[in-house]
């Protein structure tokens, strides 16, 4: 499969999109170049330059990852309801761009996530419990990255593409057989550091494929008012290839992911996909998308999507039969019940943690504040002690006093 | 554990050989020893390849390690440090060099929301040895956004530490341990000293990177200061010693954290205390000092503490940057003060 032949090579991007958004016309989802491997009905389709012979496992694997991560997804949403966790992002809708990147990696390649990856998470094996710590507010993150080679979630916009492209840089410093992906969206395009991070990949020709999940909207703001260009094509400008792919086929976008990644890990430098996807849900739980955005656009974003059209596919072609569908299902039970009875469980930090791991080699100031603390919140202690008689004077007015 | 300067010489002479050099060299001769030391120490940022930096910190690095490991980066400060995270994480040492003071605010997000906070997202699974050097401070008659002091701005954030040496000793000392310290590192140069000669002792025993020290031993009042004003607060010293009065110098070095302890037993020996910087003294490291000195050494205050610095002003054109930094004349001026209360 050739990278060139239908990215930087090939045939330039038709006037359409930028002709019909400059007389506000313009259709969503009616983009060019879109490359696609099954369409919304769930038929296979070839290719000139991207081309996937799944087995019957790998298809069903990558049906399975897609199910249980909207799982997992749902759960996570009615755990904020229910007040266990404070915030979540769903990822809705883009379950195909997530699983089908993901899959494309291999575990000596690195992600850099933004905060909405749970699908991606879930490929690296990451346990998905260790994504809701931050969501519940027990910590800000707190997973050892190396682990999964899988960073920490990165919630300032798009500040993660240059930490990509510095791994990136370091894998090639060391002759690593690997590449970074970095994830980031249509938002995240307007942002000062995914240019910089453009610029130094192209300089330095570093192996990262810079994956844009283009979900149509930055929480209210349609792409329109990020870019006045395809996303993918601003690649051109830095001198690397984009390509844009269709986010809610899995089999596309597995297809072009390995092949941008094999790209970068052979020497040839970055690569940009852009995965033309649909945020189907709220930017977060917090907020309200029908305030911008109308219910004929969700539905017709509904019939393109990615898990239907991939079960249509395999239940047509005989590869999945109730049975998996049912052991699925049990599956995915089993999930939310784990993640329900985890994220319950999850305990509060106790209040001095949150002096730990300011800094690796300690500090005066955090040192002294740590004692001081500890002696305020000692002090109420006894205060307690002598609510209960113990005969102890101080009361927590008595502590504040002799506070700093 | 506080240690005069004069102790300091002291114990570098009778460990062996000091050679006399500028600041800028013993800086350049740090990152030699750094480079060659640590195989993942990088040098970063704009111009400090062929050319050596504008300053010529890096002069000769890139003739002796390449490419490679002195890398001339695009003009983009975000993405020099959000670049050096990323090498952080796959386990390198970058020292990053921010060209001018006033040119850091680009990177100032990464500096500020992912530098510092990296370690403390990971639960401390992930460290960020990144020392990024900001030659800072006025003197040089420069255009605006070459002049600042921008100290505070850094010093403020948890997760930074950070530090500026005043003179060649301790640029040559500091900069190493701040490269081999495992959290970020903010080094502030004072450039207007760059060529100020002083005796490097190569094989001594360095003090710790945030150690105040005395300069100059004092009975009557204590003279706080770091970086560039240091000499000028030494020459302040003279001046004063010349009237009768004995000021104490204390060098802070290091901003943050602060080594209260050493100016603290400092002021409860005078009962006085000025702080001087080139900074803006409005939210300044001085109003810190002055704060922590005051609850700690309450009663041994015979005046409040004062403090001379820049003003609440834009960094003024260069015509006017002899009015606007504080020389020998306003620190005595607030010596005067402090010494009539």
């Amino acid at each position: 499969m050739s990278v060139k032949s239908t990215a930087a090579g090939g045939p330039p991007a038709k006037g359409r999109g930028r002709t019909t958004r400059a007389a506000g016309a313009k259709r969503r989802g009616e983009e060019p170049e879109l490359v696609q491997l099954l369409t919304p009905q769930g038929e296979r389709v070839e290719h000139s330059g991207y081309s996937l012979d799944p087995t019957p496992d790998e298809l069903r694997g990558l049906y399975r990852d897609m199910v249980l991560t909207r799982r997992f997804d749902a759960e996570a949403i009615t755990l904020q309801r229910q007040g266990e966790l404070g915030l979540w992002a769903s990822l809705l809708g883009q379950e195909a761009a997530q699983i089908g990147s993901g899959r494309a990696t291999r575990p000596a390649d690195y992600i850099f996530p933004t905060y909405r990856e749970h699908g991606v998470a879930w490929t690296r094996d990451v346990d998905p419990l260790n994504l809701l710590g931050m969501f519940r507010g027990v910590n800000n993150g707190g997973w050892d990255p190396a682990e999964n080679h899988f960073h920490l979630y990165t919630i300032v916009i798009g500040s993660q593409t240059l930490h990509g492209t510095g791994y990136a840089m370091g894998l090639a410093k060391d002759g690593a057989d690997a590449a970074v992906i970095a994830y980031f969206g249509d938002g995240a395009s307007s942002q000062g550091d995914v240019a910089e991070a453009f610029t130094f990949a192209a300089v330095y020709n570093a192996p990262v494929v810079f994956f844009c999940q283009n979900n149509q909207w930055a929480i209210s703001e349609p792409t329109e008012k990020q870019s006045r260009v395809p996303i993918y094509q601003r690649a051109a400008g830095f001198g690397f290839p984009g390509v844009r792919v269709d986010g809610n086929d899995v089999l596309a976008v597995l297809a072009v992911t390995r092949a941008a990644l094999e790209h970068a890990r052979s020497g040839q430098g970055p690569m940009l996909v852009e995965a033309f996807t649909y945020r189907m849900g709220a930017h977060t739980t917090t907020d309200d998308p029908t305030r911008y955005r109308s219910d004929e656009e969700r539905e017709e974003w509904a019939s393109k999507d990615p898990i239907a059209r991939l079960r249509t596919y395999l239940d047509k072609e005989g590869l999945a039969d109730e049975d998996f569908h049912a052991e699925l299902a049990a599956e995915s039970d089993a999930l939310a019940k784990r993640v329900r009875d985890g994220v319950r469980a999850m305990p509060d930090p106790g209040p001095m943690a949150m002096f730990d791991h300011v800094y690796a080699d300690g500090h005066a100031l955090v040192d002294e504040e740590r004692a001081q603390f500890a002696a305020y919140q000692a002090s109420f202690a006894d205060s307690a002690d002598s609510a209960e008689g113990s005969g102890a004077s101080r009361t927590p007015a008595a502590a504040h006093g002799k506070g700093h | 554990m506080t240690q005069t300067a004069t102790q300091a010489t002291q114990a570098a002479r009778s460990s062996g050989a000091t050679t006399s050099m500028p600041i800028a060299k013993a800086l350049n001769e740090s990152l030699r020893k750094a480079l060659e030391n640590d195989p993942k120490v990088l040098i970063m940022g704009e111009d400090v390849g062929r050319l050596g930096g504008v300053f010529r910190i890096t002069d000769g690095l890139y003739k002796d390690f390449g490419e490679d490991r002195v890398i001339d980066t695009p003009l983009a400060e975000s993405g020099i440090v959000g670049t050096a995270v990323g090498l952080a994480l796959r386990g390198y040492r970058p020292v990053v060099e921010i060209q001018f003071d006033g040119f850091v605010f680009p990177a100032y997000d990464q500096i500020v929301t992912q530098l510092a906070k990296m370690h403390a997202r990971a639960l401390g699974k992930v460290r960020m040895p990144v020392v990024v050097r900001i030659p800072y401070g006025g003197g040089i008659g420069a255009v605006e956004h070459h002049s600042e002091s921008p100290e505070a701005l850094f010093a403020h954030v948890a997760g930074l530490k950070v530090v500026s040496p005043s003179n060649a000793n301790d640029a040559y000392w500091m900069l190493q341990q701040a490269i081999e310290c495992d959290d970020p590192v903010i080094f502030f140069e004072p450039k207007r000293r760059y060529w100020d000669k002083g005796e490097v002792a190569v094989d001594a025993v360095p003090t710790g990177l945030h150690q105040a020290v005395v300069a100059q031993p004092g009975t009557d009042l204590t003279l706080v200061a770091y970086g560039p004003m240091v000499k000028v607060c030494l020459e302040a010293a003279a001046a004063a010693a010349n009237e009768g009065r004995s000021l104490e110098v204390v060098d802070l070095r290091s901003l943050s954290p602060i080594d209260f302890d050493t100016v603290q037993a400092s002021v409860e020996k005078t009962g006085r205390l000025v702080v001087v910087h080139e900074a803006p003294v409005f939210y300044g490291a001085g109003a810190e000092i002055a704060a922590r000195i005051t609850e700690r050494s309450f009663y041994h205050l015979e005046a409040p503490v004062l403090r001379v610095g820049g003003f609440h002003s834009p960094y003024p054109p260069a015509r006017l940057e002899e009015e606007y930094l504080p020389g020998l004349d306003r620190v005595l001026d607030a010596v005067d003060r402090s010494l009539a209360f």
